[in-house]
C-alpha cells in the first residue's frame, strides 16, 4: 500500500481477472485491442488534464471544446477540406480553445473551476448554434481511417496515438524542469513565485496544450463514430477528472504521476468492457465508476487514520 | 454600518433592468402576467437551489450532486404517486425531505467523517445518483397521466397569486437570510471558509457545521426535485440535467466566492435572476434556442469578469519607488 501505483496495479488484476471469469470473450487479443478504442480519446485528455490539476487548477471545458471542435471538422468537411486539414484544424481550434481558458483565468485571476464553468456552455453553445438538432455525417474518403484503423489490423491507431503521448506527458512531467516547476507551484504558488517561477505562464499553456489535446481527441472521436452532433461527449469532463483523481492525482494539486493516471485509465476502460460483455446498461456504469471514485480515495485515508490510531 | 445594498448587487440590478427593459421593448408580451408567471416560477426553483448551492460554497466546498439528488427523489416520489395515487401531498413532501436527507447524508459523512474533498466527493455521488434513477425507474418515463392528481396539482396551486413552488422558494430563501445573518451557524460558515485554522482555534466544531451544511443541501435537493418533477409533470432519468452547474454559475454571477468565506442571499437571488431572465427572454425574442447556451456561457463569463475587476486585490507595493520609476518609464 505504500504506492498508489501498485494499489492501481492490483485493481487492474483483478478486474481483468474477474472479466476473464465472467466472459469467455474477454481474453481475446483482437477483442482487447478493440475495446480500448471506447476509451482512448478521454484517456488521451486525461494526459492533460492531469498536469492542470496538479497546478492547482481544473478544466471542466474539455467536452465543450470536443463538441466544438468536431462541429468545425463537420463543417470543413462539408466544405471539401482533406482528411490532414481537418485533423490540423481540430488541433488548432482546440488549442485556441484552450488558450482562451487559460487566458482570462491568469489574465482575471478568476478560478480556474469558475471560468471554465463559462466557458463550457460557450463552446457546447457555439457548436449549438451551428448545429441545432441537425448533425454532420459526410466525411472525406480515408477520414475514418483515423479512429477506426489499426496497424496491422491490429493495434488501433487511437491507442498508438496514446501511447505515445503517454510517453511524451510522464517524461515532461516527472522528467524535466517544466515538471517540477508543475509541482512546485501545485503544492505552495506563492513560494513558486517569489523563487522566480513564472506561475501564470506556465498554467496558461498547461491550459492550451489540454485544449490542443481536446481538439486531438475531438477528431479522433468524429471519425470513430462518423458523425459530429452537438450533444457528443457530454459529461466526459467528469469521467476524465475521476479518472485522473483515480489516478492518485490530488484535487488540491501539488501531487500525482501519470503512470498513476495510465493505470487508472485501464482500470476503468477495463471495468467498462467488462461491464459491457455482462450486458450491463451503459448508465449503470456511472454507478460503478462514481463509487470506485470514492471508494479509492476513502479506503486509504481511512487506512491511514487506523493506522495513525494505533501508534 | 455597511449599505444593505452592495455595489456589485447595485450594478447586477441595473444591468437586470436594462435587460427586462430591452426585452419588453421587442416582446410586450416578456411584462405579461402569465410570462412573469412562468419566470417566478424557473426563477423560484433555481434561486432556492443556488440558496443552498451557496452554503456549501461559503464553507470552501461545492455540491455538486444536486441536480442527481433532485432526480432521483423526483423520480421516487413519482414512482410512489403512481403506485399510491391517493397518496397525500404532505407525505410526499415529507418524503422528498427524507429521501433528499439520507441522499445528502451520504454526501456530508464522506466530507466530514471519512475527510474526502467535497468536489470529490459529489462528483462521485452525482454519477452514483444518476445511475440510481435507472436503477429505479428501469430507464422508463413517469408522464403526466401517471401521477396522482394531487401530486402534480399541489405544487402549481396558487395561494395569494403565487404558485406553491414560488412559496416554499421564498421560505427557504427567508430562511437561509435568517441562517446566515442571524445564528450562529451562518457565522460559523463563514469563518470555515475564510480561514479554517482560525475557525478551528476559535472553538467551531467544523466537521458537525459542514456535516450539516451537506444534510441541508440534500434536503433541499430532495425537495426541489419534487416540484421540478411537479412542474414539468415528467420525471425521467435526464431529469435536472446539469442545473449543478447553473446554480453554481447563479453565485457566482451573484458574487459568492468559490474560494468560500464570501456570499450574500441578495446576490445570490439576483444571480439567479440574470440567468432566468436570459433563459426565458430569448425564446421571446425569437432567438433560436439553440443560442441560448452560447448566450447564458458568454453572459456567465462576462459577469465573472466584471465581478473579478470590481474586487481584485490591491497589492501593496514594498518597492514604491521602483514602481513609480516603472510608471514614468
Amino acid at each position: 500500500m505504500k504506492r498508489w501505483e501498485t494499489v492501481l496495479v492490483i485493481l487492474l488484476i483483478a478486474v481483468c481477472t474477474v472479466n476473464s471469469l465472467a466472459s469467455p470473450y474477454f481474453l481475446d487479443v483482437h477483442n482487447l485491442f478493440d475495446s480500448t478504442q471506447a476509451f482512448t480519446e478521454k484517456a488521451i485528455v486525461a494526459l492533460s488534464m492531469t498536469p492542470v490539476i496538479i497546478g492547482r487548477d481544473i478544466d471542466l471545458s474539455v467536452a465543450a471544446i470536443i463538441a466544438l471542435c468536431s462541429t468545425l471538422v463537420g463543417w470543413l468537411a462539408t466544405l471539401g477540406v482533406g482528411t490532414a486539414g481537418l485533423a490540423a484544424a481540430s488541433v488548432v481550434a482546440g488549442t485556441l480553445a484552450g488558450a482562451f481558458n487559460g487566458a482570462v483565468i491568469t489574465r482575471f485571476r478568476i478560478q480556474a473551476i469558475v471560468v471554465t464553468i463559462g466557458t463550457m456552455s460557450l463552446f457546447r453553445g457555439i457548436s449549438y448554434a451551428m448545429l441545432g438538432d441537425a448533425a454532420y455525417t459526410s466525411y472525406p474518403d480515408g477520414f475514418e481511417a483515423l479512429g477506426q484503423g489499426s496497424l496491422w489490423g491490429l493495434v488501433p491507431y487511437e491507442l498508438v496515438v496514446f501511447a505515445a503521448l503517454a510517453i511524451a506527458f510522464t517524461a515532461v512531467v516527472h522528467r524535466t524542469v517544466i515538471g517540477r516547476r508543475l509541482f512546485a507551484y501545485g503544492n505552495n504558488p506563492d513560494a513558486a513565485r517569489y523563487s522566480g517561477i513564472a506561475v501564470d505562464a506556465h498554467r496558461f499553456w498547461f491550459f492550451t496544450i489540454n485544449g490542443a489535446m481536446c481538439g486531438l481527441a475531438s477528431v479522433l472521436l468524429t471519425s470513430r463514430i462518423g458523425a459530429t452532433r452537438p450533444n457528443m461527449a457530454t459529461s466526459w469532463e467528469l469521467d476524465v477528472i475521476a479518472v485522473v483523481v483515480l489516478g492518485g492525482v490530488s484535487i488540491l494539486g501539488g501531487s500525482g504521476t501519470l503512470p498513476g493516471v495510465i493505470l487508472a485509465v485501464f482500470v476503468m476502460g477495463m471495468l467498462t468492457f467488462g461491464l459491457g460483455l455482462m450486458n450491463v446498461p451503459g448508465i449503470m456504469m456511472s454507478i460503478v465508476s462514481g463509487a470506485l471514485l470514492i471508494i479509492a480515495i476513502a479506503v486509504p485515508l481511512v487506512l491511514r487514520r487506523a493506522v495513525a490510531r494505533r501508534v | 454600518m455597511r449599505s444593505p445594498l452592495h455595489r456589485r448587487d447595485a450594478v447586477l440590478v441595473i444591468i437586470l433592468a436594462v435587460m427586462v427593459a430591452a426585452v419588453a421593448l421587442r416582446a410586450p408580451v416578456f411584462l405579461s402576467a402569465a410570462s412573469l408567471d412562468t419566470l417566478l416560477t424557473d426563477g423560484g426553483i433555481l434561486a432556492m437551489m443556488a440558496l443552498v448551492q451557496m452554503l456549501a460554497l461559503i464553507t470552501g466546498g461545492i455540491d455538486l450532486s444536486i441536480a442527481a439528488t433532485m432526480a432521483l427523489v423526483g423520480m421516487a416520489t413519482a414512482l410512489m404517486s403512481r403506485a399510491y395515487p391517493e397518496l397525500p401531498v404532505v407525505l410526499t413532501v415529507a418524503s422528498s425531505l427524507a429521501l433528499g436527507l439520507i441522499a445528502g447524508a451520504i454526501n456530508a459523512v464522506l466530507i466530514a467523517g471519512v475527510g474526502i474533498p467535497p468536489i470529490v466527493v459529489t462528483l462521485g455521488t452525482m454519477s452514483i445518483y444518476r445511475g440510481a434513477v435507472f436503477l429505479v425507474s428501469g430507464g422508463a418515463w413517469v408522464n403526466a397521466h401517471e401521477f396522482g392528481r394531487g401530486y402534480l396539482e399541489w405544487a402549481t396551486a396558487r395561494s395569494l397569486g403565487l404558485t406553491h413552488i414560488v412559496w416554499i422558494a421564498i421560505a427557504v430563501i427567508l430562511a437561509g437570510h435568517v441562517v446566515l445573518n442571524h445564528a450562529r451557524t451562518g457565522r460559523a460558515l463563514y469563518a470555515l471558509g475564510g480561514n479554517r485554522a482560525a475557525a478551528r482555534y476559535v472553538g467551531i466544531d467544523e466537521s458537525r457545521v459542514v456535516l450539516r451544511v451537506y444534510c441541508l443541501t440534500g434536503a433541499i435537493s430532495g425537495l426541489a426535485g419534487y416540484l421540478w418533477v411537479a412542474r414539468y409533470a415528467v420525471a425521467y432519468t435526464e431529469t435536472a440535467l446539469g442545473f449543478e452547474l447553473q446554480t453554481v454559475a447563479a453565485c457566482v454571477i451573484g458574487g459568492v466566492s468559490i474560494a468560500g468565506g464570501q456570499g450574500r442571499v441578495l446576490g445570490c437571488i439576483l444571480g439567479a435572476a440574470f440567468l432566468v431572465i436570459i433563459l426565458n427572454s430569448l425564446p421571446m425574442i425569437d432567438v433560436s434556442p439553440f443560442w441560448q447556451m452560447a448566450i447564458s456561457g458568454a453572459a456567465i463569463l462576462a459577469a465573472v469578469i466584471v465581478n473579478s475587476r470590481a474586487e481584485a486585490p490591491r497589492g501593496t507595493p514594498i518597492l514604491p519607488r521602483a514602481a513609480a520609476a516603472k510608471e514614468t518609464a
